[in-house]
């Protein structure tokens, strides 16, 4: 994890518009960051946050109702939005790749695991059928599922929660991706399954030297696994920088508020710290700050000019900034 | 949210008295279509012991398949056990018909995981909260039920304004607020919640916990708290059970097993849940189980988590571990080999 290796994914003012009756509305905003191979960086956010959106524009799987108005998604250097599909596809379809939630929906039912898994190497390598299935069953025991060779003909519904998660796995790392994204990968798991998928996820990302961004709502999840996080909030960052520096030393009042909600921070009988109300709507963001109806010291400035991403503690040269008119106060509260 | 001070039967009831309920062998068995290896008898619960007292918190923890929530059916008795004996205040209810059947039925009630499929979309927060008074007419003279709505949204942090809004005009928080006060309408004793805050945000999950919190104190009421988070279920039960594959593998207060648990499954989730504050733990010292949750179809013999355990010996294939004993609430744990304290990694 040297500060040394290539930035691998660089996403810069990055904007998401969706269609719905009620008219436009903006659903990723300006969002931006980057990662270097061999490292992890965590979008997290609460639902409705445009995390996953933010995800689903970088792989150009957006759905059809919403599409990318602004902004540069340059992997290795060269910006995809500004490629024709073909292009695209050639670049991008090898180079990120992306793990769902969901693995029973992510995978086809009607097709064998081994065929699912060796179609990658068919289209983008030009494998043969039967060297395609070889290697195919090689990534099944890669990625720990017993007894490969006999289950490459079963069909996913065949397979338990976790080891369905390990096939997606397999799949995503099939043609040795730059960029590997995985949203909420382990939300549906148990615990124990959960740290082992993590467990796999961490050893492929050294053995590979790929960028992991990870999409989560849990900050548990961010604390264990990455080295940066970008906190999201209503479609904007809010908060960015190296994982112990924020959770450490939270400069915006939403990373706060959401670090005081955990319950392992207080004993039993003790009240949670809560944050009041619920997230705008995104056809009625306030102007101004985003979190303005939130925040317990929100001001009058905060109602009229929005704070932009700035890095605090400038001349220690950190990487740590935030988007609040006020994060020079919340450092000494 | 208004402070509110208002009490049910049961309310400032002593911990120290005798349990509520108090659950004995109690076993389950379902039978489903036969799978390849010819099993098709599922045993979802096998000899569960629980008690629960007034005013208390009973956390109950495990995974997905591990009989949580056949146990709460079976508590809730829409599930009939085979074996089994179950006492609420020395009453056996499935010994109860007719008039005493109807009046037991109101002091257990329930709130579910999932706020949004939960709640009926064409009835307004009003009629939802009402609903438990049209089998239950006598709890609330008709002509104070509007009164009492609004009392009901009050004490979940909502607006009596709110009562003539549907479910879809709520937040997530919001509509598992109103569940709750459907659970309140008839006064329980118990409320089993299962997995009441997992389908929140984290923001939201606060505030529903800290209600919960509230209405306990308020009111005295008990919850069986079903979870999968162990940071939620740290923060809210008096006690914990842990559950796997049907049986109860270790129970006793939550910090001692939280600090010191004696059981290796328990000692593995523990160690297998992320935690914020990574400082405190060395990574080499996580024990990562090997392997998943064995069919229930066709459990291990002798210890049923013996086929995931690191210390497991021949012993364990051969004899069952004794689990523990009801009615006693201090730290017990249904293993042959248990954990020493001071070798206890899941402490955090």
């Amino acid at each position: 994890m040297s500060s040394t290796s290539t930035v691998a994914l660089d996403v810069e003012g990055l904007s998401v518009d969706i269609r719905t009756p009620a008219g436009t509305a903006r659903a990723v905003d300006g969002v931006g960051f980057s990662v270097r191979s061999g490292q992890t960086l965590a979008l997290l956010g609460e639902s409705g946050c445009g995390k996953s959106m933010t995800a689903q524009a970088i792989v150009g799987l957006l759905d059809p109702v919403a599409h990318v108005s602004d902004g540069a998604v340059r992997l290795d250097g060269t910006d995809l939005l500004t490629l024709d599909r073909a292009a695209r596809r050639r670049l991008a379809g090898p180079g990120i790749s992306i793990v769902f939630q969901d693995a029973l929906t992510a995978l086809n039912p009607v097709q064998t695991v081994g065929a699912q898994l060796a179609e990658p190497f068919r289209i983008h390598r030009g494998l043969s059928r039967r060297a395609a299935r070889k290697r195919a069953m090689e990534l099944m025991e890669r990625v720990g599922i017993p007894d490969a060779g006999a289950r490459m003909s079963a069909y996913p519904h065949q397979f338990s929660g976790g080891m369905r998660q390990r096939l997606l796995i397999a799949m995503a790392v099939a043609l040795d991706p730059s960029v590997l994204l995985a949203d909420e990968p382990t939300t549906a798991l148990d615990v124990t399954i959960q740290s082992q998928i993590m467990e796999l996820l961490r050893e492929l990302r050294a053995e590979r030297d790929m960028a992991v961004v990870l999409i989560t709502h849990d900050l548990a999840v961010v604390a264990e696994q990455a080295d940066h996080v970008v906190v999201m909030y209503a479609g904007r960052v809010v908060e960015a920088g190296p994982v112990k520096e924020v959770f450490a030393e939270p400069r915006h009042p939403y990373t706060k508020g959401l670090l005081e909600s955990m319950p392992e921070r207080v004993g039993r009988g003790t009240g949670l710290q809560s944050i009041k109300g619920s997230p705008p709507d995104l056809h009625s963001i306030p102007g101004g700050c985003v979190y303005q109806d939130r925040c317990p010291m929100v001001r009058d400035r905060c109602r009229t000019e929005r704070p932009r991403l700035t890095v605090v503690d400038a001349e220690a040269g950190s990487d740590h900034s935030a988007a609040c008119h006020f994060s020079e106060e919340l450092a000494h509260a | 949210m208004p402070e509110t001070t208002m009490t049910a039967p049961g309310a400032g009831a002593e911990r120290t008295g005798p349990p509520m309920l108090e659950v004995r062998d109690l076993s389950k068995t379902f039978r489903v279509p036969k799978n390849a290896a010819g099993h098709s008898r599922l045993r979802a619960l096998d000899g569960v012991d629980l008690t629960l007292g007034r005013a208390e918190t009973l956390g109950l923890v495990g995974e997905s398949g591990c009989g949580k929530s056949t146990l709460a059916r079976v508590l809730l008795m829409l599930e009939r056990p085979d074996e089994g004996t179950m006492r609420f205040d020395d009453v056996d209810p499935f010994g109860l018909s007719g008039k005493e059947l109807l009046a037991w039925r109101r002091r257990v009630q329930m709130v579910f995981q999932d706020p949004f499929a939960s709640l009926n979309p064409r009835m307004t927060a009003e009629a939802i909260i009402g609903e438990p008074w049209r089998t239950h007419g006598d709890v609330v003279p008709r002509g104070k039920r509007p009164a009492r709505v609004r009392e009901l949204l009050d004490l979940v942090g909502l607006r009596a304004g709110d009562a003539s809004r549907y479910p879809q005009e709520f937040s997530g928080g919001q509509r598992q607020r109103l569940g709750i006060a459907r659970a309140l309408a008839l006064n329980p004793e118990m409320i089993i919640c299962d997995e009441p805050v997992s389908a929140l945000d984290l923001s939201v999950q606060a505030q529903v916990l800290n209600l919960l919190d509230k209405l306990q104190r308020d009111l005295g009421v008990s919850y069986l708290f079903i979870s999968h988070d162990l940071s939620v279920v740290r923060h809210v039960a008096d006690r914990v059970a842990v559950m796997y594959l049907g049986k109860i593998v270790e129970t006793g207060p939550t910090e001692e097993i939280f600090e010191h648990p004696k059981h290796p499954y328990t000692a593995a989730l523990l160690s297998a849940a992320p935690v914020l504050d990574v400082s405190g733990r060395e990574r080499e010292q996580r024990i990562l189980l090997e392997g998943e949750v064995p069919s229930p179809l066709d459990p291990p013999s002798g210890c049923r988590f013996r086929t995931r355990c690191w210390q497991a010996r021949d012993h364990c294939a051969e004899h069952v571990p004794p689990g523990p004993l009801a009615g006693d609430t201090s730290q017990q744990a249904a293993c042959h080999f248990p954990l020493e304290v001071a070798t206890g990694t899941g402490s955090r």
